[in-house]
């Protein structure tokens, strides 16, 4: 009942339909703000229902493979090229399906939400089309097949992203924020380019298939995989680098910021596609046990100074922000326990289960963090304040927003029903037969984030009801609905944890881990 | 505002920048060039109008809604070009135009040739897309920054 | 040794846009760091195509020979369209925040702290 040449050309669609909405947007803003809005929200629904058809096809016919510019979708290696592929490959295999399904969940969800939000501010053409850029940004870095692709589309979130942040200037806070995330942004770009360039020079081809057959692991390269781990580490907020998180995340308006975080993950993913996939067929030289260790390091890192960070935060988003910080380390953990394993025996018994514990926290910390980043913006939205000692009482009149934070506090925190359980409780088990203490102090980290939204609850709604908030009312329908999507999604996944592992998280995991079958897909088939 | 002889000179210049960068950007697909390498001198003849007259003329005469409306053009034509690939049964962004003997569609010979205008298919289109969009685009930034300045100064 | 030179200028130019970032407190001087290593990272990038004796690879009335490698021409020139979006991107910011703060200065840029 899909036509088929939607099915057939659907990866190319996928960044197509939001690219032409983001163009027409200023054009078509001349029409009216509510003719604007409805455009950008269909461009998003069309986006989410294109990711749905693109999982769907993957995991049932396995890696789809598009290439741009060819006569046919699945002609890589053009006849007189000598078996190098030339042009742009779109690779999806399940680990960029189950990304792209993120990504285009919460772009509709932000749009909905930011559809009300944003109603009060100028230049609204210009957030929904920076907006579907982001969108576009996000949706092509995870399913890029071409290294040099990845970085366009790296520094197209950049720049999107920081243009967004300093949306609201209001006296120029969130511009000194955006300016610095811009900064750092751009820095990692030039490093990634960097490393790019060198792989460039030794191997001659740009195709991450390609690159993976020829790859032998000099010390270039070595510095390579350095150069690349450190930026994409530093642009998706790991500890050490995580200086602009709380500025960025903090200063934004919320939808904004709900999709930032989702643009911040993309960039994990782009640390594990390298590591995985350029990196994967070495297993001689390279000692799969010190990489795994750094990443596991790393993320550990993440987890206690961001919860740390945390507790003394008056500021809400701030809070959250550092939050962000902590659960990245979660899915630094689980990844880097499966890297160590990678190549042993233990890996098929507890190793995948641990990549599967970490790559679905990705999932689940994008749906709860962007709840909670969208409760948080409802709140500022009627109260006018983002300062935890000023706001009190607020269940009184917001009981749909406080159900809502409720749901996205109890999944963060890791308590079973909601999803953050599920995800963290894989985590726990096969890390902890890894090494028990990384295991103990994950559990330590998931405690103390408990103790901090408690105390972000209480501030908030609880208490007598406050003489300057007597006129608050719930916030309009639409951000009610974009939170409620994200809730709901937080709340299925928590009651039916197992038959999402098994149909989107395991194949993800799998994927990510054969190099192999990637390659075949680009190289093997012509 | 500079003088006289500034004034006259720079729009005496003017035509032969313009017909310069689009030049560029027409013959990007034979010589070193294209959209974007014209569209940046066609924005830099403008920015040499702006130096001579002063941005708030330049701004009040050519304004920003035209340079807006020939940015969102450039785009829009880019993007179609490489979408109406679909109706011609390749990928996205496929060359259908090129060896058909249509539009642009003269064969090109292998190797060392003297050029044909003729030739490239869908690259000289998408190179005259890319050239209108960044002069829209680039303008509209020295104009606005000009702006800013502007209203600092007052 | 001469056929390292470009290599040896880029890491020269990367050095001192380093050393601009972190020293220097005026804003307008750090996006300018920026863009040195943004101008760096491309020399190292066309230099990385190089062939010997090569000529440019334009087949419109070329000579004879073997060409020098475009793939990383077109890297550069993307490469360069990006530094421009960034670089103007960046330069509106410190504007704003001149206006709203009154100076330049990268001291009043400390007032997010904790």
């Amino acid at each position: 009942m899909i036509p088929e040449i939607i099915i057939r050309n659907a990866p190319a669609l996928l960044i197509a339909v939001p690219m032409l909405a983001a163009f027409v947007t200023p054009v078509i803003a001349k029409a009216g703000n509510g003719v604007m809005k409805a455009w950008a929200l269909l461009a998003t629904a069309v986006t989410a229902a294109i990711a749905g058809i693109i999982a769907w096809q993957v995991l049932d016919f396995g890696t789809i493979i598009y290439t741009f510019g060819a006569a046919a979708p699945g002609l890589t290696i053009p006849l007189d090229s000598g078996g190098i592929p030339v042009r742009i490959i779109f690779t999806i295999d399940a680990m960029s399906a189950f990304m792209g399904i993120i990504a285009a969940i919460s772009g509709f969800a932000v749009c909905l939400y930011a559809i009300a939000s944003e109603k009060r501010q100028t230049g609204q053409e210009m957030f929904f089309a920076l907006l579907l850029l982001l969108e576009v940004g996000i949706l092509g870095m995870v399913s890029t097949g071409d290294l040099f692709n990845f970085f366009v589309f790296l520094e197209i979130n950049s720049i999107a992203g920081a243009a967004l942040v300093s949306y609201r200037i209001r006296g120029g806070l969130s511009v000194e924020a955006a300016m610095k995330y811009g900064f750092v942004s751009t820095l990692g770009g030039l490093i990634v380019l960097t490393a790019i360039g060198l792989l460039y020079g030794q191997y001659g081809a740009l195709n991450m298939a390609m690159v993976a057959t020829r790859m032998q692991f000099t010390v270039l390269d070595g510095i390579a995989l350095a150069m690349l781990v450190t930026a994409l580490a530093m642009k998706s907020g790991a500890v050490p680098m995580h200086f602009w998180t709380p500025d960025a995340y903090g200063l934004a308006p919320s939808s904004v910021t709900a999709f930032l975080v989702v643009a911040s993950q993309a960039s994990l993913y782009g640390v594990f596609r390298i590591v995985f996939t350029l990196y994967g067929g070495i297993v001689q030289t390279l000692d799969w046990t010190t990489v795994g260790w750094i990443v596991i390091v790393l993320g550990v890192l993440s987890m206690f100074v961001g919860v740390t960070m945390a507790i003394p935060q008056h500021d809400v988003k701030r809070l959250m922000a550092y939050h962000a910080v902590s659960q990245t380390g979660y899915m630094l953990l689980g990844v880097g326990v499966g890297i160590a394993l990678l190549g042993t025996a233990s890996f098929d018994t507890y190793g995948i289960v641990a990549m599967e514990g970490g790559i679905f926290h990705i999932f689940n910390h994008a749906m709860y963090k962007g709840l909670l980043f969208l409760t948080a913006g409802a709140i500022i939205y009627r109260t006018g304040t983002s300062d935890l000692n000023r706001m009190g009482g607020l269940g009184h009149s917001m009981k749909w927003t406080m159900l809502f934070f409720g749901i996205g506090a109890l999944a963060i925190a890791g308590i079973p029903p909601f999803n953050g359980f599920a995800s963290k409780l894989m985590i726990y088990e096969s890390v902890y037969l890894f090494n028990p203490l990384l295991a103990v102090i994950a559990m330590v980290v998931s405690i103390l984030t408990l103790a901090s939204f408690v105390k972000v609850f209480h501030a908030m709604f609880m208490g007598p009801k406050l003489p300057e908030f007597a006129e608050v009312q719930e916030v309009p329908a639409p951000m009610l609905l974009g939170m409620g999507l994200l809730a709901v999604i937080v709340v299925l996944f928590g009651v039916f944890p197992d038959q999402v592992v098994a149909g989107l998280v395991e194949p993800a995991a799998r994927a990510l881990a054969d190099q192999g079958a990637y390659i075949a897909s680009v190289l093997g088939g012509a | 505002m500079m003088t006289r002889i500034v004034r006259t000179a720079a729009g005496v210049l003017f035509p032969f920048v313009l017909i310069f960068g689009f030049y560029i950007v027409a013959h990007g697909h034979l010589t070193p060039g294209g959209g974007f390498q014209g569209g940046a001198v066609i924005a830099t003849g403008i920015v040499l109008l702006v130096a001579a007259f002063g941005a708030g003329e330049i701004g009040r005469r050519i304004g920003p809604g035209a340079l807006k409306g020939s940015e969102a053009l450039g785009l829009l034509l880019f993007i179609g070009t490489a979408a109406l690939a679909f109706g011609f049964g390749g990928t996205f962004f496929a060359n259908w135009l090129a060896n058909g003997g249509a539009i642009f569609g003269n064969v090109v010979p292998f190797g060392p040739n003297p050029g044909d205008l003729n030739t490239g298919g869908v690259i000289p289109l998408m190179n005259l897309a890319v050239g209108i969009e960044v002069l829209g685009a680039l303008s509209v930034i020295v104009l606005l920054m000009f702006k800013g300045v502007r209203e600092e100064t007052e | 040794m001469i056929a390292n030179l470009p290599f040896i200028a880029v890491t020269v130019i990367a050095l001192i846009g380093i050393v601009v970032i972190l020293t220097r407190k005026n804003l307008v001087k750090m996006v300018m760091g920026l863009s040195l290593i943004e101008a760096a990272v491309n020399l190292f990038l066309v230099s990385l195509g190089y062939r010997n004796g090569g000529i440019a690879p334009i087949f419109t009335n070329a000579p004879a020979g073997e060409m020098v490698m475009p793939t990383v021409q077109a890297m550069t020139l993307t490469n360069i369209v990006i530094g421009i979006a960034t670089t103007a991107l960046l330069l509106s910011f410190v504007m704003l925040v001149y206006r709203k703060y009154g100076s330049a200065d990268a001291g009043v840029m400390r007032r997010l702290k904790e």
